[in-house]
């Protein structure tokens, strides 16, 4: 037997058991991973994309929950993106790093990014659909109830709310490796500080914000607790047209047949379809996202 | 230049003709006003954040407020009958019930407090341990090619849908459990915990590997120099030079698994019991709001008492959440006074 010395045996001890935290770790995300892979798998197919739920869902395919998804997600970008890059070029490029401003805004994006996302549903309810929706219905449509109900619109923006973080915390990290010398060069050709920073600071920093848009993409469309009772809605037989529709949701078509379905056993193979779709979707963005940042980490090294 | 040089310049004729004022570059004056102007509009722009933040406490509290003011809403439920246990029928005995859709709607938050309580407690015992070991080992152990594959693989992690990890516990975990251990309940706080403890894993992990990392290199380089053998380095003075840090991941890790929703929705089966027995099945405050808020009347108690469960829940992860960044600015300074 190879004899150890006290410092070897201490590193092998510790660094074992420290290992092992990490394989069980990994371990359990592989399994996951593993079982959605072989139990969704044989569900997967075109039709099952492409169809409309049949058979009090039983049979058929999950498309209108794909398709309210995207476009939950699709209204949700349109609303954050701009907001969130914006804020981030005020946080880098306008403020003054010790002012009062710029410190409350960074707390509030700090502080936003821990709000639990049930009571982002409660601000959905309380703020968009009866504060917003409600006064909408009561000035333009003499109190007749439109706007002041569950819908995609409020939805959206609400999960918009909850990814404003993502958004900025990204765009400022890009903007970050974009060379001060380059701000400099610009504005010493006459450019001003507004031409500087969308001519030649946003064009460099442009594969990050995509980064943080993808996260914010890969979240909006995981999230299920805010639009729980902002607008998702278990079966509907049209598809959503209009900002004040309900819509059919990925996460949410889990969660309801994953418990309230009188019949587990013949709804199971369309579940686990259900949940490999979406953790296809969620788990392809994050990678996508994760490979972007690091290569430009590597390259800013 | 020197003064005696400018005055000559000034005395001497010029030899070229003189060049008059530079004609303006066209289009200059509305250049500065757009460039003024979105200055202002970006500004603008940036409270979005601040707004979002204070809009989200105003509209939950605005609903929760009749609980304490509007008599009809004091006559079901009362500040007193939430908090303290309260004799449900003629003669009986005072208990804690949570059964808001019933002849006569008993509001105790203390079955929901205690199972918020005691699923976050199972989650921490369960995730805690793991990720801090595991950041020990990606920061302290691992050669740095296995280091680049354990971190994005547990970011990843943090990728997955709630609803899936919720959905995962719910289908195989519990039934995993059930035939392991003989759980009378299928659904209970260990199931959920455990499924919780996934989602904790990564914000421990992050913070805490972070933490070990920004300690210099020259408390390695003095530990290594005395003669002591990596391990021992990284027990007796990494861990403790990283301490504000590790302990800022645990409470960030608390307020995350606090507010938590989708997991203890599918998986802890959702009943209020009092009881401390982590078997048991519970139901925790995020899973009450989302399972009740659907059905009930605009306005009425039962409404207001979900608006000031939220209430809570955000002011209450919005301390933790505070206290985590505390400690994490505390970790920098403390590290920061030493160059690497």
């Amino acid at each position: 037997m190879i004899k150890l010395s006290p410092h070897q045996r201490a590193n092998f001890a510790f660094g074992g058991i420290s290992g092992t935290a990490a394989v069980v770790i990994l371990g359990a995300l592989a399994f996951i991973l593993v079982d959605v892979a072989v139990n969704g798998l044989p569900t997967l197919s075109w039709e099952f994309i492409s169809q409309n739920p049949r058979e009090g869902m039983t049979a058929g395919g999950i498309f209108p929950a794909i398709f309210g998804t995207v476009l939950l997600v699709l209204l949700m970008t349109i609303a954050v993106i701009p907001v969130g890059v914006i804020t981030a070029i005020y946080l880098y490029e306008y403020a003054n790093q010790e002012a009062w401003l710029s410190r409350a805004i960074r707390s509030a994006v700090y502080n936003l990014a821990g709000v639990p996302s049930i009571v982002f549903g409660l601000f959905g309810v309380g703020f968009f659909i009866q504060f917003v929706g409600g006064n909408i219905d009561r000035f333009f449509y003499d109190g007749q109830v439109l706007w002041g109900q569950p819908a995609i619109l409020w939805a959206s923006l609400t999960l918009a709310v909850l990814t404003l973080p993502v958004v900025i915390v990204a765009t400022e990290e890009a903007l970050r490796t974009v060379p001060r010398e380059h701000r400099e060069g610009a504005l010493a050709l006459g450019c001003t500080k507004l031409e500087a920073i969308v001519r030649v600071v946003l064009p460099q920093a442009l594969p990050g914000i995509m980064t943080g848009g993808i996260l914010a993409v890969a979240r909006g469309a995981g999230e299920t607790a805010p639009i729980l009772f902002t607008g998702a809605a278990y079966f509907l037989p049209h598809l959503p047209t209009h900002g004040n529709d309900q819509f059919m949701n990925l996460g949410y078509h889990v969660y309801v047949m994953a418990t309230q379905s009188p019949d587990i056993e013949a709804t199971k193979p369309i579940l686990y379809g259900t949940v490999l779709v979406l953790l296809l979707v969620t788990v392809i963005l994050n990678l996508a996202a994760i490979a972007v940042r690091s290569r430009l980490r590597a390259g800013r090294a | 230049m020197a003064p005696a040089d400018e005055a000559a310049l000034k005395t001497s004729k010029p030899t070229t003709p003189a060049v008059g004022p530079r004609p303006p570059i066209p289009g200059l004056r509305r250049r500065q006003l757009i460039d003024k102007l979105s200055a202002w509009a970006i500004t603008a722009v940036a409270f979005t954040a601040i707004a979002a933040v204070v809009l989200i406490f105003v509209f939950v509290v605005r609903e929760a407020i009749p609980l304490f003011t509007d008599a009809e809403i004091r006559e079901e439920v009362t500040p007193m009958g939430m908090v303290l246990p309260q004799p449900w029928k003629e003669g009986a005995e005072p208990s804690f019930a949570w059964q808001p859709v019933s002849t006569r709607p008993k509001y105790s938050l203390a079955p929901l407090f205690l199972g918020t309580l005691k699923v976050t407690l199972v989650a921490l015992i369960f995730a805690v341990p793991l990720a801090i070991l595991a950041a020990v080992f990606s920061a302290e152990f691992a050669p740095r090619r296995l280091r680049e594959v354990v971190k994005p693989a547990i970011e990843l992690l943090a990728g997955i849908p709630s609803v899936v990890l919720g959905f995962f516990a719910l289908m195989v975990l519990a039934t995993f459990f059930q035939s392991t251990f003989g759980f009378h309940f299928r659904l209970n706080a260990i199931v959920a915990g455990v499924g919780l403890g996934l989602t904790i894993i990564p914000v421990v992990y992050t913070v805490s590997e972070d933490a070990l990392t920004a300690v210099p290199r020259a408390y390695r380089e003095a530990a290594y120099a005395l003669g002591a053998s990596k391990a021992r380095t990284a027990w007796s003075v990494i861990l403790p030079a990283a301490s504000p840090g590790i302990f800022a991941s645990i409470v960030l890790g608390f307020g995350r698994a606090m507010g938590e929703t989708m997991i203890v929705l599918m998986a802890s089966g959702n009943a209020a019991i009092v009881s401390w027995n982590p078997t048991d099945s519970v139901r925790t405050i995020p899973a009450t709001i989302a399972a009740e808020m659907g059905e009930v009347v605009v306005g009425g108690a039962h409404w207001s008492v979900l608006f000031f469960l939220g209430a809570l829940l955000f002011l209450v992860t919005l301390s933790f959440n505070s206290l985590g960044g505390w400690y994490v600015a505390r970790l920098r300074k403390k590290l920061g006074g030493i160059p690497a």
